[in-house]
């Protein structure tokens, strides 16, 4: 019975630490796989690649991080991505903009974006996830049209060097990955916003009724969600020194997928940016790993797809009843 | 008949840092109503929750019929015929009666379900039951008690044995409670075994057959109903022996502080009211008369469409709960749950959201303010944690009650609003609550306390405002107090509306 008992508890404590630190060990897992599977993985050619990849999908998503501990979605991060390159891009590229005013016009078009999602799911009262489906197919439509399917190339050496230039040995969006998760972490746990972002995420009502101004929270959340993004969607034009029509379609999945992944939870209210980020760089290396093994890009997805069931599945298995063989009690 | 249907032995389970059972050995029959009664946190809901397959015991065992199992799962406990009618409904709103009676249940062979069969089927459950509910109206909109109903259908649609009903008289007006006993009564005689839940203890010399008394995760006692008297089960629950079910209170009654004149809103009109400091004023009235709409209004978390609120004399506007908090205003909501917590979040966390921006500096969260504001108001609140950092989802209902008390007196609250403040709550628990309430109004503090337990507020009150299909029916001083003028005010001099 004791030995019984005993495994039972075992069993759970293994549970416990799974929950606790599961993703983490899914990260350990991703990079040995890939560090003894493929030898160009920790090239330091390669390792420079994946974070500036990271970078960029991370600071995507401690956006997406506020807005889901917030009880919010946004669907349309990509397009807002897209769109504030290309208002950079035509604003350097056909109006002769200084590219410093440009990046910032563009940024507060981003910022602009977020909030508008924001006001149209308050005030019309309609769910976050159709109004930004809605403000995704715009959003998309307005890249093509706006650069009519053509990339915007020739963007000024400064501009550029954000992306692709380095601060010391590290590249300039590591930095500033590193600059938004750190404020991002002390806005989050230290601050009082922080509190009210996950106390309308966790409940809404009580959190009204507790005197807090639920819309005006969610209209901060969505500026410093919107800002978060903008900064990304400039780091992209900087890379890629041109403004493309749709650089990052799949983004606002692999954003959540990570989020989801690093155990944020999907009716607000409740995760670590820890987990979130640890997500990001299993997505990252996923990414990739896959392309240097040479994984048709065609199955990619449905490998992250794997991992995103595979993590949550084991997180969520019950035990099953098992019925004991004993003698029956008397009555 | 009186078999043992359902028994288990030893049955053990921990959660950390407390045994939630601890080696419950209890033994159910068949056509009987079991009673199980205990304190918060006595172990009452864990154990219904072995015996539904909603969680597994640590060890032990459920013997049901001739089958030991060391758990059950829900669909194992369905499929032995236990039924649970849970505290809070399980309904879907926007399907009909019907629909969620027969909810998991395939009622003719092939695809398709038949509505009109099916609506038929859910009449005749209702036939039996000897009520009259339309099969095909939406849950949506229903009264609590025809929600109640739609659960008993739900529960006896299949062939059950054994039914667990927790707390089901909660929601229920008097009239209502007698039909659903009447039922109860009904099962019973076609051999169902009942384990019925419920803070009521009157109830239960109405209804059981025996009672199985739990404290602090052990078992009392098992007794039959004829060998038990409402003191000694009260002090079999607590361990000791409670002389007062209500505590005394000084009265200091000070200066008017709140005036309410014809305030309307949310369909309820002309309520007109004023509140000294140190003064508590009960709000009666039967359910549905209006008593929490009008506070909510009040509260400013729905639009008033008229009326004039003075606090300290001074005309105020309150058109959102920030103002009223602002104006030192506080709302003690009645479902504690979805509209007073934050379940996932600790005490500590939950007690100081509303106050949080005031420990911080320059946004800042200073972790020692709220360390020492959490542990001020947990000693002073007596909220029985094992630590400020325990989620407030572990604490027994009167303990989470305790919670949104001291959330909403730490905002400053000068004006307290309690709406059913010991609903769901134990013996126990509930005089710990009338003496913070006590408290309160002895420090000056005044108090509104909405309760559907009138001799609650015959015994808390200095003055009663009856309410009677949303509108104000009489104002009812303490001299003039007694059960059956505030029930004559409160059904309106007319025949009972709720028949």
């Amino acid at each position: 019975m004791s030995k019984f008992f005993k495994g039972a508890l075992s069993q759970k404590s293994a549970f416990a630490f799974y929950k606790k630190y599961g993703i983490y060990v899914i990260l350990a897992l991703t990079f040995l796989f890939f560090a003894f599977g493929n030898e160009t993985f920790l090239s330091s050619k390669n390792v420079l690649n994946v974070a500036r990849q990271v970078s960029m999908l991370g600071i995507a998503t401690v956006a997406v991080t506020f807005l889901m501990i917030g009880g919010g979605v946004d669907l349309s991060i990509g397009g807002q991505v897209a769109i504030t390159g290309i208002a950079a891009g035509r604003l350097i590229a056909f109006a002769g903009f200084p590219w410093p005013l440009a990046v910032l016009a563009a940024m507060l078009l981003c910022l602009g974006i977020s909030i508008a999602n924001t006001y149209f799911a308050t005030k019309l009262n309609i769910f976050p996830m159709i109004v930004t489906l809605g403000t995704m197919q715009i959003l998309n439509a307005m890249s093509n049209v706006a650069t009519n399917g053509v990339p915007i190339y020739d963007m000024p050496a400064g501009l550029v060097n954000l992306g692709q230039g380095y601060l010391g040995p590290i590249p300039i969006p590591v930095v500033v990955f590193a600059v938004v998760v750190a404020i991002a972490w002390f806005l989050l746990y230290k601050t009082y916003f922080g509190r009210r972002v996950f106390a309308i995420g966790g409940n809404p009502e009580a959190a009204r009724l507790s005197g807090i101004d639920v819309d005006k929270s969610r209209y901060a959340i969505s500026a410093i969600a919107g800002f978060t993004i903008s900064i990304a969607a400039i780091l992209v034009l900087a890379r890629n020194s041109s403004a493309q029509p749709n650089p990052v379609a799949q983004l606002p999945f692999d954003c959540m997928t990570a989020c989801v992944l690093g155990g944020i939870s999907f009716g607000g209210g409740d995760g670590k940016l820890g987990g979130a980020i640890a997500g990001v760089f299993i997505i990252g290396m996923l990414n990739n790993g896959m392309l240097l093994m040479g994984v048709d890009p065609n199955w990619q997805g449905a490998i992250k797809g794997l991992v995103l069931i595979a993590a949550v599945g084991i997180d969520c298995i019950q035990r099953k009843p098992k019925k004991v063989k004993l003698r029956h009690a008397t009555k | 008949m009186n078999d043992v249907i359902l028994q288990t032995s030893n049955l053990l389970k921990e959660y950390p840092g407390v045994i939630a059972l601890d080696k419950i050995s209890v033994a159910f029959r068949d056509g009987e109503v079991h009673a199980l009664v205990g304190e918060n946190g006595a172990g009452k809901s864990t154990l219904i929750k072995c015996l539904s397959g909603a969680i597994s015991p640590d060890s032990g065992i459920i013997e049901l019929g001739n089958e030991a199992y060391s758990s059950l799962t829900s669909a194992l406990a369905k499929e032995k015929g236990i039924a649970v009618i849970h505290q809070e409904f399980n309904l879907v709103p926007s399907l009909s009666a019907a629909e969620n009676v027969f909810l998991n249940a395939k009622t003719s062979p092939g695809f398709i379900a038949n509505t009109k069969e099916r609506e038929k089927m859910a009449a005749q459950i209702f036939e039996s039951m000897g009520v009259s509910l339309d099969p095909s109206q939406t849950v949506w909109g229903m009264s609590p008690a025809n929600m109640q109903l739609v659960e008993i259908a739900k529960a006896i649609s299949g062939n059950v044995k054994i039914l667990i009903m927790d707390e089901p008289t909660a929601p229920l007006t008097t009239n209502e409670v007698s039909m659903l006993f009447k039922i109860v009564k009904d099962l019973r005689s076609r051999g169902v075994a009942i384990i019925y839940i419920s803070h009521r203890l009157e109830e239960l010399f109405e209804i059981a057959d025996r009672v199985t008394v739990m404290r602090d995760g052990k078992l009392v006692d098992t007794k039959n109903i004829e060998d038990v008297t409402r003191q000694s089960l009260i002090s079999m629950m607590t361990g000791r022996v409670l002389s007062n079910v209500y505590p005394e209170r000084d009265q200091k009654i000070g200066d008017e502080i709140l005036r309410v004149e014809d305030l309307c809103g949310l369909g309820v009109e002309h309520v007109n009211f004023s509140l000294r400091k140190g003064e508590v004023l009960g709000f009666a009235g039967l359910v549905g008369a209006g008593r929490s709409e009008i506070m909510s209004v009040l509260y400013g978390a729905y639009p008033k469409t008229c009326g004039n609120v003075y606090i300290n004399g001074q005309l105020v506007e309150i058109k959102s709960p920030s103002d009223a908090v602002a104006n030192g205003i506080g709302l003690i909501p009645e479902d504690r749950k979805n509209h007073g917590l934050f379940l996932f979040q600790s005490a500590r966390w939950n007690i100081t959201i509303g106050i949080i921006k005031q420990l911080s500096s320059y946004g800042v969260v200073s972790a020692k303010k709220e360390q020492q504001t959490a542990e001020e108001y947990i000693s002073r609140f007596s909220i029985k944690v094992s630590s400020p950092d325990q989620l407030v989802l572990n604490l027994s209902g009167g303990n989470q009650q305790k919670v949104v008390i001291a959330k909403a007196m730490a905002l400053g609250t000068d004006i307290a609003i309690f709406d059913e403040p010991t609903r769901g709550v134990d013996v126990g628990a509930k005089w710990e609550i009338y003496k913070r309430i006590n408290e309160l109004a002895e420090s000056g503090k005044a108090v509104i306390m909405i309760s559907s337990e009138l001799p609650e507020l015959l015994a808390m009150c200095d003055r009663i405002v009856v309410l009677c299909e949303r509108t104000q029916n009489g104002c009812v001083p303490k001299e003039r107090f007694s059960q059956e003028l505030i029930l004559s005010l409160a059904s309106g001099g007319e025949e009972d509306i709720y028949e």
